[in-house]
């Protein structure tokens, strides 16, 4: 997501790298330029101002001019002062009462019942049972859809009442009696200068007095970002953000913006359209993204959510013992489009961004492959030589595809059994053979 | 109360901050300093004009302050004709068919910018001028929970027919069946399709799909491809008009949401780079708050005192 932003920063930096020693000049050639990716980056220009200064001050500072890395002591420094800005750890959900209350408020559209949904999801994965409350009587259709989320979950809508107010005051009570953990509220989108709108949300406060109040934003949010967040701040005293859309290419200064307008952590991110979509914010990792430094650590929790771990010991078993079969493959293919799209994967690698243009990684070559595995016979996965001219004729009419292509999967995943055996014997590295991703 | 009342109501939090602040940014008597070209620049760019867009506007009145000095009444003025200027030569509305065939409105956009309400409300504005105008709305956003449901009350507020599936149908499909109901009935069909951020390759591949359909049905492609974009979204509302445009050729943009603090100055990159037409802006909830885009009242609306 802020792919551009990063390859930018090296760009600038590497130029940097390149020389022994920087000059004055040089620093803030560097900085003019971080300043422009910065503000094409919807960072507020008075946060990019402040930003710049602090930065500008610590570079032409001793530690910079005269060390022997000075561009990796400019990296260093905007990337400290930008995880500074962001807040140090990630900071979580702080849900003291029983049942405790989440509210959620936000503009018109920036995924407040979405983002609902997901909290509820990410809390009963925790063991906690949310209730949904729909107070948004405003937008058509705002209850059904919440409705139909609380269905897909499994879980309870509160919906009694007319206004907004009256809705929220029976909540609290109903959610102890069903023995709900948290009650979460989506409220309607409104205009952070609708001031009898904003009053409703303070109504609504007084009423629940919730543990936690989440400002919910959009990372695309240009530079009213600050204002925005400010307002409701001011309003509310917001406990913290969730910045949605992150899944998008906006290079997210939004991010930036807001903490530095409220001071509040951001919580969660929403990184695509479906429930299990919302992570965990890392502030520290969040600035190194910015910088090109990869996304590693979110990536191994994605993965560790995604990927049945017994069945990956078992695969990890086969391989040793070189028992790995198609049926194998198939599953560790399967298992691997659960972590989500390639694209997704890719961003969090440190320089996934450049890689993504050059790899070009075909998202639907790694569906046809699976769709080929999907139209053998069991016995054929597990025994692969049995698969003669007129199976292969089967299977390629099954998966719609040539029966050249039956025979690309299969050469590769010879080759990819040599492959993993030499990995399994501990003599070559241990990575997942590239040309499965750069298929054809 | 006229139009441009109403837009100027609509602008208000919008236009009071920025003239406000451009006059508080000049100090008082003498010429226009550095520090103050600055300030003004930084002005712009919190009204999301892009950081080259304001820099160009800036050496503007930087040159006009070198060649012949400029008062500061005359910044405002300087500032609005060089937006003026950008804007200007771009503006149309929609345009009907007259021949016997449906005219097909493709609206699309990233999650949350407003797709729905926009229809609504040109729905609104097609059925006042004309009471028995057979209007169709196609649910093509197939995968939002209540998606569905919101576009049916809206159907029924200002007496459109709505064809739809079950949720998760394939949206082409609907479509088909929609322009099927069109063709019989003429009048116009509105396609509301799912939101999606323009990164989504197969998202994207989808929409294309629905132009197609239409394109194999009716020979031509809808009449309108518009995007929805809302005015509070940043410089990336750039990449969303260049991915929708190279998806579906967008034929207009519709600005919505301008009743915040946000002023949609992403609008100045977008004219530059892709010269497409904003049709129309949105500045309230109502559907009276939808209007034409003219730039130079839209400008002045801004910039007004």
């Amino acid at each position: 997501m802020f792919d551009s932003l990063s390859s930018k920063l090296n760009t600038i930096l590497s130029h940097l790298r390149g020389k022994g020693k920087l000059s004055e000049a040089d620093v803030n050639a560097a900085l003019r330029e971080i300043r422009l990716a910065l503000l094409e980056a919807d960072v507020n220009y008075k946060v990019v101002k402040e930003l710049m200064a602090s930065v500008h001050e610590r570079a032409i500072a001793s530690e910079v001019l005269e060390s022997l890395t000075p561009g990796q002591q400019v990296v260093k420094v905007v990337r400290d002062e930008l995880t500074e800005l962001m807040g140090e750890e990630r900071v979580g959900l702080m849900l003291a009462n029983k049942p405790a209350v989440i509210m959620l408020v936000g503009l018109q559209g920036c995924g407040k019942t979405t983002t609902a949904a997901k909290l509820a999801l990410t809390l009963k994965k925790e063991g906690k049972k949310s209730v949904l409350v729909a107070a948004d009587v405003y937008r058509p259709a705002a209850v059904e859809q919440l409705r139909k989320l609380g269905e897909e979950l499994g879980l309870p809508v509160f919906e009694q009442g007319s206004s907004p107010v009256q809705i929220v005051s029976g909540v609290r009570d109903w959610a102890e009696e069903n023995l709900c953990d948290v009650v979460i509220i989506d409220t309607a989108g409104r205009l952070q200068i609708d001031q009898s709108m904003m009053n409703e949300l303070v109504q609504l406060k007084e009423v629940t007095s919730p543990d936690e109040i989440l400002l919910v934003a959009d990372a695309m949010t240009g530079q009213e970002a600050v204002n925005i967040a400010r307002s409701f701040h001011e309003k509310l005293s917001l406990s913290g953000v969730v910045l949605t859309k992150l899944d998008g290419d906006a290079r997210g200064g939004a991010a930036l913006s807001i903490r530095a307008a409220t001071g509040c952590p951001i919580k969660f991110v929403g990184v695509g359209e479906k429930l299990p979509e919302l992570e965990a914010f890392h502030p520290k990792r969040m600035a190194e993204r910015i910088l090109g430094m990869g996304d590693m650590l979110s990536l191994i929790e994605q993965a560790e959510s995604a990927i049945d771990q017994k069945k990956a010991e078992e695969i990890a078993d086969r391989i040793r013992k070189d028992r790995f079969t198609l049926q194998d493959f198939h599953d560790q293919l399967q298992e691997m489009r659960k972590m989500g799209p390639i694209s997704q994967i890719l961003d969090k690698l440190p320089g996934g961004g450049r890689l993504k243009g050059s790899a070009n990684v075909d998202e639907q070559e790694l569906d046809r492959a699976l769709a080929i595995l999907r139209s053998m016979t069991l016995e054929e996965r597990l025994n692969p030589s049995i698969i003669g001219g007129s199976r292969k004729k089967r299977i390629a009419r099954g998966s719609g595809v040539r029966v050249r292509d039956v025979n690309w999967i299969l050469s590769r995943f010879k080759e990819a059994k040599r492959a993993i055996k030499f990995m399994g014997t501990g003599r070559g590295k241990s990575k997942f053979p590239p040309e499965f991703l750069q298929m054809r | 109360m006229t139009w441009t009342d109403r837009l100027r109501n609509g602008l208000e939090q919008t236009r009071n901050r920025l003239t406000d602040s451009i006059t508080q940014a000049l100090g008082q008597g003498g010429k226009l300093d550095r520090e103050e070209l600055e300030r003004i620049e930084e002005i712009l760019i919190s009204a999301d004009v892009s950081a080259p867009i304001a820099t160009e506007l800036v050496d503007e009145l930087s040159s006009h302050r070198k060649t012949r000095g400029i008062g500061r009444e005359e910044v405002l003025a300087i500032l609005k004709e060089g937006i003026k200027s950008r804007l200007s030569g771009y503006e149309r509305s929609l345009s009907l068919r007259n021949d016997s065939q449906p005219t097909v409105i493709l609206v699309a956009g990233v999650n949350g910018s407003g797709k729905t309400t926009t229809i609504a409300k040109l729905a609104a504005h097609l059925r006042e001028d004309d009471p028995t105008m057979s209007i169709t709305f196609a649910a093509a956003d197939t995968f939002r929970a209540a998606a569905i449901d919101q576009l049916d009350i809206w159907a029924d507020r200002v007496d459109a027919d709505l064809i739809k599936h079950r949720i998760g149908a394939d949206p082409s499909a609907v479509v088909f069946d929609a322009l099927e109901h069109a063709r019989r009935r003429g009048g116009v069909l509105f396609i509301d399709t799912a939101g999606r951020l323009h990164t989504k390759h197969n998202l994207m591949e989808e929409l294309q799909k629905i132009n197609r359909t239409i394109v194999k049905r009716l020979g031509h492609k809808p009449d309108e491809r518009l995007l929805i974009l809302d005015a509070t979204t940043g410089q990336n509302g750039i990449c969303q008009a260049i991915s929708f445009h190279t998806a579906i050729d967008l034929t207009g943009v519709v600005l919505t949401k301008l009743d915040g603090t946000s002023k949609g100055g992403v609008i100045l990159t977008i004219q530059k780079q892709l010269a497409l037409p904003i049709m129309y802006i949105g500045v309230g909830e109502t559907k009276d708050d939808l209007h034409e885009f003219v730039s130079d009242q839209f400008v002045d609306a801004l910039f007004s005192t």
